[in-house]
């Protein structure tokens, strides 16, 4: 092991050797970091892929064209589905024997008559009158139109028979069997029919969830990381309530919602399925991140600016409000956003308090039973149609889309009012 | 810039009233830039075998940042960027032929904290000649470990715990170990980045000691902050100021004599 | 609408002490403020703060209360034969009739008294709703009256207002605490219930988990078994397979992007990890159920394995992609607090990037890999929607990733939604599950937070 030796070893042939296994050692680890990055790439861009390519279609929703005659008698005995049919009887007058009408009956949706119903309730005058309008078809000739369903499948497999692919296809040729936009989607609550359903229920009620969870967490959140960050004693008290914190913001979000069952619900009393109760629930689950991200920002204040404010006579408390709470606002809305936006994407807890029941109307208060766009998306998901897989990747796509929002707000905050010391 | 002019001949001058002993490293007109920055302005310096250099002068004049040109270790640095030459053994150390982590091994380097790895003692000294394949089998491993330990002196009192963490050491003894890291893999040059700043005076007498010993075998290069540590340990010392190198001579005539205001400043204690 | 009027009521007189105390400590001092104590503002805060806070107090001790005394008033009244009962029923009875007065239908036939209890228990509420609005806004009134005449040049408003504050604020930071104690007293409390009925060596060592139970006494079927063993290696095996998608992929990324990747690089690369990190859990579950349950399903048929349609395998890929970023970005924490002079060290040994990488960061980092990994641990086990929509509820007892199991939250989720009688072991399961489930990821999150915190320590 002298230096002569040494410097032959370093120049040796089997160093060299060595050398280059070594190097490969080296460049297949980089190679590894690249797949394991490559991997999970990959695999957000099959999930966003396999979510869009199936939900995109959603946002169109196939009608047909009919002239209803508003004959007055009908109207008054509110006999809307007898008018709707006549008119799709005078599309085919070829069709005279009853099963062929059955089959064109089963091609409007179950909802059309309460749609006309809402068009005559809207304008009067219209009674009597033949009027032109558009009605929604059943979910199956939607997703058939859509080109869903096979057509080469025997008929005994195929959810339509051949007399009503006849239909639709003379309809498509007609051009009164058309897509359109689908703003059923946007406007109507929950239902049974995918083509009725919609999420306006599911965002009003996310919504108002938000709202108390908002209401709640931020405040006491704030207050809470004042308090620590500012004002407490470094004692055993605070030691214990900053691991407890901790240790909250990593409990399992199902176990808030059994805390919510029990005590909300099971205690107090209050009503089941509420965006109150949810509200409740996320702000105690958000809590904790709302005190972690308010308390990095308070400690981003450089201890100068307390000094200076303390030397000139303020009290502690006039410190905190006037100087070292406004400088680490951006910090605390972007954290509290970010809090926000994990509230709006939380399922679990919810479906502990019965917010995953199957509500239709579109909730007023509080206390309306409801139900938020992430159950709603499992509920759906639960649901065997394809329009409703379709419905339910349309739902994500939107529920994504608010996520990416918030995320985006947060983010250019943060931009926009970094400070460095 | 007569001074200039003066600094580029001055070493050749000496080379020539010294044939005798070979320059182990050579440095022309060494330029390094971090991005935009300039940050040396083109440093000539001939490193003698077996001798002791060292590289003196106020905090930012570059000393470390050529230190580390020595065994490229700028280039773990993102936007540095090296120009001119720097040879060992007349072989362009940035040239094609050599490999940065052959070269690496053949300059070693000890820091100005000790650092040594969260291992056992054994595991940091051997965890050189593991990656370089120097020792084939244990006995020649313990051996290796046990030779490096007692050239840096610290054998005796680690010799019966080697199996313990060698961040539980003293700061001096680390400060040893990571010297007898450094020489397991038995470099050609061994650098040092101001080796004693971290350590109290009796540690420091103990290092000094040690890089005196070591001089026998190895070329070594160190930075220091301490004029007194220059005066003791080197035979050769090298002047830096503001990027670049003001003058390099026999450490006795640069502190008895030197050629240049600035020297002479600094060494008088007028600035620092 | 009482409430939301005395809320009106409160906000406007709070908004109005604000005022009167403003000026009126002006005017106490004919304009020269600076013979106040404090500036008028804080006199402002002092009538606002007795106008509001003593009608707030009693607000919330009425809500607090009301419910539980209007029922025990109701029941008091009810006919004896209805009272009689044991609690089950009791419960059963008050479910009931709180339903009828919220007015939604139990789908049973109803006894005419309890229907007529409905009417009393509305009838209760109403009064104690408008007595609240009367005593509340009474008392708001009062304290406003009071606060201002305290006003004075003297009164240290700002001492008391302040001191008020810092009372509030030490209230919100109980808050967290409370919420603790909430969930450990009422997940004790029901799991005590459930365990009078079923022995807690039967529910921790059971091999058989079927929560039916006979609803009647002479109903066929189940007596319900509670054994959670098989829940138990449900949720391990599907916890494992998603460490094993997750721990790698994460951990390798991590490394990547703090050793290798340069700034540029980086800035593209982390949203990637960021969005995943974002993306709601039910999607994840949709993702599992309805794209990667199909492949797996058709990959294993096309080598000639029997899948289930739901097996542990797609569930536990698609929750190790969840947790891909919560490994590698608790990861690159801990591997960038491992100060550079250690890799220069061992670049200076001439060491390459990835001999640095795996012989010396990796071991220096090791603690805080590991207390990551376990966090993530624990957040597998805690997971819900993925494994309620994708993972089945069939409880097997088996190793086979390729079969449907279930798992601890799914069982929850299941047993807590929909009709469900509150107080039936079946129901009550859920909360003795909730509770093993809160102490096993409690203690792994302690452990894990203590080691990451003792790391941060060593190397700051």
């Amino acid at each position: 092991m002298t230096v002569t030796a040494s410097k032959s070893h370093y120049q040796s042939e089997e160093f060299a050797r060595r050398l280059r296994g070594r190097y490969a050692a080296e460049r297949n680890f980089k190679i590894a970091g690249i797949a394991a990055l490559a991997l999970a790439s990959l695999m957000l861009v099959v999930l966003l892929t396999s979510i869009v390519s199936k939900g995109y279609t959603a946002f169109q929703q196939a009608q047909v064209r009919l002239e209803v005659t508003l004959d007055k008698a009908q109207v008054e005995e509110r006999n809307y589905t007898a008018i709707l049919r006549q008119a799709l009887y005078a599309q085919f007058p070829q069709i005279t024997d009853r099963t062929g009408k059955r089959t064109l009956n089963e091609l409007l949706s179950s909802g059309a008559p309460y749609e006309l119903e809402a068009l005559v309730k809207q304008n009067p005058a219209i009674v009597g009158t033949t009027q032109t309008v558009w009605v929604r078809v059943d979910d199956e000739v939607d997703q058939f139109v859509k080109g869903n369903f096979s057509r080469s499948a025997p008929e005994s497999e195929r959810r339509l028979n051949d007399a009503k692919i006849a239909a639709i296809d003379a309809m498509v040729a007609k051009g009164t069997l058309v897509q359109a936009f689908n703003t059923t989607l946007f406007s109507a609550g929950d239902s049974r029919e995918a083509e009725q359903a919609g999420i306006w229920g599911a965002i009003v009620g996310s919504m108002l969830t938000l709202t108390v969870t908002m209401l709640l967490s931020v405040p006491i959140g704030v207050a809470a990381a004042v308090y620590l960050e500012e004002f407490a004693p470094k004692n055993k008290w605070t030691d214990l309530i900053e691991v407890n914190i901790n240790n909250l913001a990593a409990v399992p979000s199902i176990i808030f919602g059994l805390l919510g069952l029990a005590v909300f619900l099971g205690f107090f009393g209050l009503p089941r399925s509420a965006p109150l109760v949810g509200g409740l629930v996320m702000a105690l689950m958000t809590l904790p991140v709302i005190i972690i991200s308010a308390r990095v920002a308070l400690k981003s204040v450089p201890p100068s600016i307390r000094e200076a404010a303390l030397g000139i006579g303020a009290s502690p408390l006039q410190t905190v409000t006037h100087h070292v709470l406004p400088l680490a606002m951006p910090g605390i809305l972007t954290g509290t956003i970010i809090g926000m936006a994990r509230a709006l994407g939380e399922t679990a807890p919810l479906l502990m308090i019965g917010m995953v029941a199957f509500i239709v109307d579109i909730p007023h208060g509080l206390t309306d039973s409801a139900t938020v766009l992430p159950v709603q998306i499992y509920m759906w998901a639960d649901s065997p149609e394809r329009a409703f897989t379709e419905r339910t990747s349309a739902a994500i796509m939107i529920l994504l889309g608010f996520l990416i929002l918030m995320n985006g707000l947060a983010v250019f905050l943060r931009k926009k009012f970094e400070r460095r010391w | 810039m007569s001074v200039q002019t003066q600094i580029h001949t001055k070493p050749q001058a000496a080379a020539r009233t010294a044939p005798a002993v070979p320059n182990k490293m050579v440095a022309r007109d060494v330029k390094v830039f971090y991005g935009a920055k300039q940050a040396l302005k083109g440093i000539n310096v001939e490193i003698q075998e077996n001798k002791v250099l060292a590289l003196i002068g106020p905090s930012g004049c570059g000393k470390s940042t050529f230190l580390r040109c020595l065994n490229r270790m700028n280039d773990t640095i993102e936007n540095c960027r090296v120009e001119g030459l720097i040879a060992l053994d007349g072989e362009d150390i940035y040239g094609k032929g050599i490999d940065a982590v052959q070269l690496r091994a053949r300059v070693g380097m000890v820091f100005q904290k000790p650092n040594p790895f969260p291992k056992s003692i054994y595991d940091n000294i051997a965890y050189g000649p593991r990656i370089h394949g120097m020792a084939t089998g244990r006995e020649e491993l313990d051996e290796v470990v046990e030779k490096s330990l007692q050239r840096a002196g610290l054998w005796n009192e680690v010799k019966d715990r080697l199996r313990e963490p060698g961040t539980g050491l003293s700061g001096g003894q680390q400060q040893r170990l990571c010297i007898a890291r450094a020489i397991a893999v038995s470099p050609e040059v061994i650098l040092m980045d101001e080796p004693c700043s971290a350590l109290d005076p009796i540690a420091t007498a103990h290092i000094e000691e040690l890089i005196d010993e070591l001089r026998e075998n190895f070329t070594i290069v160190i930075v220091t902050h301490n004029m007194q540590q220059a005066a003791r340990v080197s035979q050769k010392t090298a002047f830096f100021h503001l990027g670049d190198m003001v003058e390099c001579d026999d450490t006795e005539e640069i502190f008895t004599n030197p050629r240049d205001e600035r020297t002479q400043g600094y060494i008088t204690g007028r600035y620092g | 609408m009482q409430i939301t009027v005395l809320v009106l009521i409160l906000a406007l007189l709070t908004v109005s002490g604000y005022q009167m105390g403003r000026s009126r400590a002006a005017a106490s001092v004919g304009g020269r403020l600076v013979e106040l104590h404090s500036v008028p503002s804080y006199h402002g805060f002092y009538v606002a703060l007795w106008a509001g806070l003593p009608a707030l107090f009693l607000f919330a001790l009425w809500t607090a209360s009301e419910g539980w005394l209007i029922m025990r008033m109701v029941m008091s009244a009810l006919p004896d034969r209805l009272v009689a009962g044991d609690p089950q029923t009791l419960n059963l009875l008050k479910a009931d009739i709180l339903n009828i007065a919220h007015g939604i239908s139990t789908g049973r036939d109803v006894d005419p008294a309890v229907t007529a209890a409905a009417a009393h228990y509305n009838s209760l509420r109403a009064i104690s709703d408008w007595s609240l609005l009367a005593i509340g806004a009474s008392l708001a009134v009062a304290g406003l009256a009071y606060g201002r005449q305290c006003i004075s040049p003297d009164l240290r408003a700002r001492n008391r207002v302040e001191r008020v504050v810092n009372i509030g604020l030490v209230v919100c930071s109980m808050v967290a605490i409370l919420t603790t104690i909430g969930i450990v007293l009422s997940l004790l409390f029901e799991a005590m219930r459930f365990f009078s009925v079923v022995s807690p060596i039967d529910f921790l060592l059971g091999t058989h988990w079927s929560p039916q139970m006979a609803m009647r006494a002479d109903q066929v079927g189940s007596s319900g078994s509670f054994g959670v063993i098989p829940l138990f290696t449900g949720t391990l095996l599907i916890t494992a397979i998603a460490m094993i998608v997750a721990v790698p992929v994460g951990l390798m990324s991590a490394i990547y992007m703090s050793e290798y990747a340069n700034p540029n690089v980086r800035t593209w690369l982390k949203p990637i990890l960021e969005i995943l990190a974002g993306i709601p859990t039910v999607v994840y579950g949709f993702f599992a159920a309805l794209t990667m349950a199909p492949f797996v399903r058709s990959i294993g048929h096309s080598i000639g394995l029997d899948v289930s349609s739901e097996s542990a395998l797609s569930a536990g890929i698609v929750m190790g992609v969840m947790i891909i970023p919560f490994v590698s970005s608790l990861s690159d924490d801990v591997i960038n607090a491992v100060p550079q002079a250690l890799r220069d060290g061992s670049y200076g040994l001439g060491a390459t990037k990835s001999e640095t990488i795996r012989q010396v960061v990796i071991p220096a980092a090791l603690p805080g890999i590991v207390a990551a990994i376990m966090l993530a641990v624990s957040r597998a086990i805690g997971e819900t929607m993925i494994v309620t929509m994708a993972s089945g509820l069939t409880a097997n007892l088996t190793a086979n990733p390729l079969d449907a199991v279930t798992t601890v939250t799914t069982q929850i989720a299941t047993l807590l939604v929909g009709d469900q009688e509150f107080d039936s072991p079946k129901t009550l399961s859920a909360f003795g599950l909730g509770l093993v489930l809160f102490v096993v990821t409690l203690s792994l999150n302690m452990v894990a937070l203590r080691v990451v915190q003792k790391y941060r320590e060593k190397y700051d």
